[in-house]
Order: structure tokens, then C-alpha cells, then sequence
């Protein structure tokens, strides 16, 4: 067993690698759903705006990675900043989408009374209508954060951390002992932190969702 | 504004939305009196919800006053004035991601109160609306009944006992019981509440039942009546009301009247022990052909037709009296009991005793004094 030799032989650097991979992917999710969300609650009110807004996020998501990353290297060099910035505007889509037809869909009975018993409108949006669009935001960075896993993998063309440098070193050395093997557990690890922070955010979501609306 | 009823004055409120040339509502003027029931009744996109939003600010009016409690509304800040009105809606629009405790604490929440004075005027409010306050505070409102809903509504309307309160079709989307039950239990919290309460309806049944008196309302909410049920059920103002009042529009009447306020006639009496020839004598001195038959506390048994007292004592000739009214009753009650009775209804008393009877006669008479006293007045 070749395979399993050579994964416990790296096991520290595997799993740093891991954790750097997760972890990359995590910081640009929430920092595009900080972004996202504050996209979405700017336009969902104007069809229009929401109309830019969601052609111009899926604009970027059809650009590929490949492309994006090198694009990026003049502007902001090599490594992490290129990859959290690539990330970031990968994950983008889901989320403002999502944001938008979560706000959309809260009953608007349920706004006008809010507003008719005196809430602000900062009131309303914070302690109603987020709330209420909350399912529908977390399921838009589920989808992100999935997306994300193999753009992830992609940014170690930029020297940016995570899985994707096995999987590079072990494609550019293809015939070469351990090559197929290391692009192999770089591709596998993947799959294994995909499915765990799948895990994590049917949990987030249980914890973070009212009983009164979840299903 | 203080927590008593305060009154409410409109003043040519007009609102206009600019993507249209003709005004939504043109030159509202209309003074609500403290402490009473003014509900807006008219066909749905005559502007009487938008007039009701602008009353808390919920629409901004284009040009007008509005006065509430003396104070000028349109120079209050918008929160701080809705938090002193009640509102509560069709749906009830309550939060479903909050607890029911949640909701109705949600108005003393915004006005900064205490948390146990907050805990305990839910737990008095869910009393209130007749809901057991330890099994629904921690509810969900999916967790509840329309009716349940609504209560709800009205129970965070009332949260932070606001002197004034505005309904929009509260009880538009509940089943014809549950809407009848929550009518008369607004009409009892009103008698122990006293607020000074707008309500919109497109139903004018319920305008009738619930209203102080009633607004009907045309195209850019024009006040086409503005009167008490009874007259506007006696002499609508134009065609337009009359269509909207429909059908039936006497025997609406007839729910307003109470027996109380009718004049009762006196029908020929027998005690169930009296000789059958000296009742049939008594009849036939005085002219009449009925004589109802009370017992020894005086509650009435039964009808005897003269030509009964001929085949036995009191007690088993004629037919028994099957219906009965009180005084309380509405003289449309009664109309249906002279209906099934035949003639006239005994009315009783408290204890069952017989006070006097209603016969077709009286209300016939009582439907035509009405419609001459509002044709005159």
C-alpha cells in the first residue's frame, strides 16, 4: 500500500495543508457573506438593483478560475492575497442571490406590522427581516462554501495555500514515483473537508434558525 | 397623548402617489370622538386602508392634518408615534420567528419597560384574549389557530395600552365562527377598554355589529355616510350605500334593537291550576283568542286557544311554548321566535318570569317609527 504509506509518512504536512485549505475557504465565505448580505440588503428593494446585482455576481463567477488567479498576479502578487480576493468573488453569487429572494419572500403583512407597532426600519431589517431570510442567506454559503472547496484547490497556481499544491506538484510530475498518489490524496482531502463543512453548516444552522420557522 | 381615548380630527388628508393623476384619498375631514368604534367600510381600492395607514404615518400624507389627542401626528417621530397606536392587521402579521410571549412584549420591548413588567403584562394581555398564558407563551405562531393568530394580534395591539387602535380587516381570514366569536370578544374588551378604535371592513355585517358608527366609503375614500349603524340601515344616503348596505337591510336593523327598547304588549294570562271555563270566559269578555298558561312562579308553559278550554285542565290542552326571549335579546331574536312560535314570544324575566310578549304587530310597527325617524332626522 504505496497510497497509505506516503499518507502517514506526511501526515503533519497533510494536515496543515487540510487546515489551510479550510480555513481559506471559511474566511472568504464569511467575508463574502459580510459583503453579500450588504450587497443584497442594498438592492433587494429595487428590481433593477437586484437584477445588476445578480448578472454582474454571476458575470464574475463565469470567469474561470484559471483565468481570475493569473489575472490577479500583477495587481496583488502571488499568494494569499490573490486567493482570498479570487474567493471572495467566487462566493459572491449564492450569496447576494440568496439574500435577495430571502428578503423578497418575508411576508410583507409581517413588515407592515413590525413597522406599524414602531420598529425603525433598521429595526425591522436587523430583527425581522434577516432573521426571517436567515435559512435562505446560510443555505446561499453552503453552496459558496462547496464552490469554493475546488476553486480553492486551483489557487496554489498562485502559490496560495491549501490542498491544491499536492495535487499541482503531483500532475506536474506525472510518471514520476508518487506523483498520481499526491494529486490523489490532494484530491480526496478535498472531498473529506467539503463533506465536513457540509456537516458543520446543517449544525450552524439548527443552532442559528428560530424554531418557529425552521422545518 | 396620554392612556385614556383621545380623540382623532382628519383634515383634508389627501394622498397622492405620483405615478397616478388622481389622488388616492382627496380631502379626508373627519373627527373621531374618544372612546368610540368608527369603522371604514367601502369595496376594496377605495382608499380606506391607505387612510387608516396615514392616520399612523404608515403612508406619509401628500397635504392635510392629522390630530390625535390634541397633538399634531405629522410632527411626531414616526416610531415613537406608531408605538402608541395599536395596530393590528388581516393575518394577524405576526412574527414567526418569535414566541407568542415574544410578539405581544415585542411594543414594551421598543419602549424601554422593564423585563418583569414586560413578562407580566404578557402574561395579563394572553388573560385578556382569553388564552392560558402558561401554555401559550412559549409558542411558536405557526403553533396556533387562525383564531389564535388574531388573538395574538390583537393582544400585541394592545400590548402597550395605546389610546388609540387601527384595524385592517383583522378578522378577514378566519372561518365565519371564529370571526363571529372574535367580534363580540373586541366588543367586550372594548366596554372594559374604552379606546378610540378605527376599524376597516369590506363587510358590512361587520361594520354593523362592530361600529359606533360607520364611514362608507366611495372611490378616493369620499365619505359617502358617515352615521350610526341604525340610521345608515334606515336611510342610506344615496344608491351607492344602499348597494353596499344590500339586502336585508331591515332585518340588519332588527340585530341593533334590543327587546328592551320596544314596547311589549301584555298577552291574556291563566295559572296552570285556574278553572278552563273561567279563562275561556275572561277571553271572550275581553276579545281575545290566545291566553298563555304560567306556572306557579310565574314562568310561561303553554299557548291555549280558546276553543281548547273545553277538553281538560290547563296543563295538557294547547301547545307547550317552545321559545323564549329575554330582554337582552335582539328584536331580531325575537322576530325569528314569533316566527317558529306562531304570533308572538313570551319575554321572561331574570328568573324565567313572564314580564310581557312580542308579537309580529309591534315589530312591524317598530321597523316602520325607525325609517319614518330617520327620514325626518
Amino acid at each position: 500500500m504505496p497510497l497509505w504509506t506516503y499518507v502517514t509518512a506526511r501526515w503533519q504536512a497533510l494536515l496543515m495543508d487540510s487546515y489551510l485549505h479550510a480555513s481559506a475557504v471559511v474566511q472568504a465565505t464569511v467575508l463574502a457573506a459580510l459583503i453579500g448580505v450588504g450587497l443584497g440588503v442594498a438592492v433587494y428593494r429595487s428590481p433593477l438593483g437586484s437584477a445588476v446585482a445578480t448578472a454582474l455576481t454571476s458575470a464574475i463567477l463565469t470567469i474561470p478560475s484559471f483565468a481570475l488567479l493569473g489575472l490577479l498576479i500583477p495587481v496583488l502578487g502571488l499568494g494569499v492575497p490573490p486567493t482570498m480576493v479570487a474567493l471572495v468573488l467566487y462566493a459572491l453569487l449564492p450569496i447576494v442571490r440568496n439574500t435577495v429572494v430571502g428578503l423578497n419572500g418575508v411576508d410583507r403583512s409581517v413588515v407592515d406590522a413590525a413597522r406599524g407597532i414602531g420598529m425603525s426600519r433598521l429595526r425591522v431589517l436587523t430583527g425581522v427581516e434577516l432573521r426571517l431570510a436567515w435559512p435562505a442567506i446560510l443555505a446561499g454559503m453552503r453552496v459558496s462554501t462547496q464552490l469554493l472547496m475546488g476553486i480553492a484547490a486551483i489557487a496554489a497556481y498562485v502559490k496560495g495555500p491549501g490542498l491544491g499544491n499536492l495535487i499541482f506538484s503531483g500532475l506536474s510530475r506525472v510518471g514520476s514515483v508518487n506523483a498520481v498518489e499526491l494529486a490523489l490524496v490532494g484530491t480526496v482531502g478535498v472531498i473529506v473537508i467539503a463533506l465536513l463543512l457540509d456537516g458543520a453548516y446543517v449544525l450552524v444552522g439548527r443552532l442559528t434558525t428560530s424554531r418557529g420557522i425552521r422545518d | 397623548m396620554t392612556d385614556q381615548a383621545v380623540d382623532i380630527q382628519l383634515e383634508n388628508v389627501t394622498k397622492r402617489y405620483s405615478n397616478t393623476k388622481q389622488p388616492a384619498v382627496r380631502d379626508f375631514s373627519m373627527d373621531i370622538r374618544a372612546g368610540e368604534i368608527v369603522v371604514f367600510v367601502g369595496p376594496s381600492g377605495c382608499g380606506k386602508t391607505t387612510t387608516m395607514k396615514m392616520i399612523n404615518r404608515l403612508i406619509e400624507p401628500s397635504s392635510g392634518t392629522i390630530t390625535i389627542g390634541g397633538q399634531d401626528a405629522l410632527s411626531l417621530d414616526p416610531d415613537e408615534l406608531r408605538r402608541r397606536i395599536g395596530y393590528a392587521i388581516q393575518q394577524a402579521g405576526l412574527f414567526p420567528h418569535l414566541t407568542v410571549g415574544q410578539n405581544i412584549g415585542m411594543v414594551p420591548g421598543l419602549l424601554g419597560w422593564p423585563k418583569p413588567r414586560i413578562h407580566a403584562r404578557v402574561e395579563e394581555m394572553l388573560d385578556l384574549v382569553g388564552m392560558d398564558p402558561a401554555e401559550f407563551r412559549d409558542r411558536f405562531p405557526r403553533q396556533l389557530s387562525g383564531g389564535q393568530q388574531q388573538r395574538v394580534g390583537v393582544a400585541r395591539a394592545l400590548a402597550a395600552d395605546p389610546p388609540v387602535l387601527l384595524m385592517d380587516e383583522p378578522f378577514g381570514a378566519v372561518d365565519p365562527i371564529t370571526r363571529g366569536n372574535l367580534q363580540d370578544e373586541l366588543l367586550s374588551l372594548q366596554s372594559e377598554l374604552h379606546k378610540t378604535i378605527v376599524f376597516v371592513t369590506h363587510d358590512f355585517d361587520e361594520a354593523v355589529k362592530l361600529g359606533d358608527r360607520i364611514a362608507v366609503l366611495g372611490p378616493q375614500s369620499s365619505i359617502l355616510q358617515f352615521d350610526t349603524p341604525e340610521a345608515i340601515l334606515a336611510a342610506p344616503a344615496d344608491d351607492t350605500v344602499a348597494g353596499f348596505v344590500g339586502a336585508g337591510a331591515s332585518l340588519k336593523q332588527l340585530t341593533l334593537l334590543r327587546v328592551r327598547d320596544i314596547e311589549l304588549d301584555e298577552a291574556e294570562t291563566a295559572t296552570i291550576d285556574e278553572q278552563p271555563s273561567v279563562v275561556r270566559d275572561r277571553l271572550v269578555a275581553r276579545n281575545r283568542k290566545y291566553a298563555l298558561v304560567l306556572d306557579s312562579r310565574r314562568r310561561p308553559k303553554r299557548w291555549v286557544h280558546l276553543r281548547d278550554l273545553n277538553d281538560g285542565p290547563l296543563d295538557t290542552v294547547g301547545r307547550p311554548v317552545n321559545d323564549l326571549v329575554t330582554k337582552q335579546s335582539t328584536v331580531q331574536d325575537a322576530l325569528e321566535a314569533i316566527l317558529t312560535e306562531g304570533g308572538s314570544v313570551p319575554v321572561v324575566g331574570t328568573r324565567g318570569e313572564y314580564v310581557g310578549a312580542v308579537g309580529i304587530d309591534t315589530v312591524m310597527d317598530t321597523v316602520r317609527k325607525l325609517r319614518e325617524e330617520h327620514e325626518n332626522g
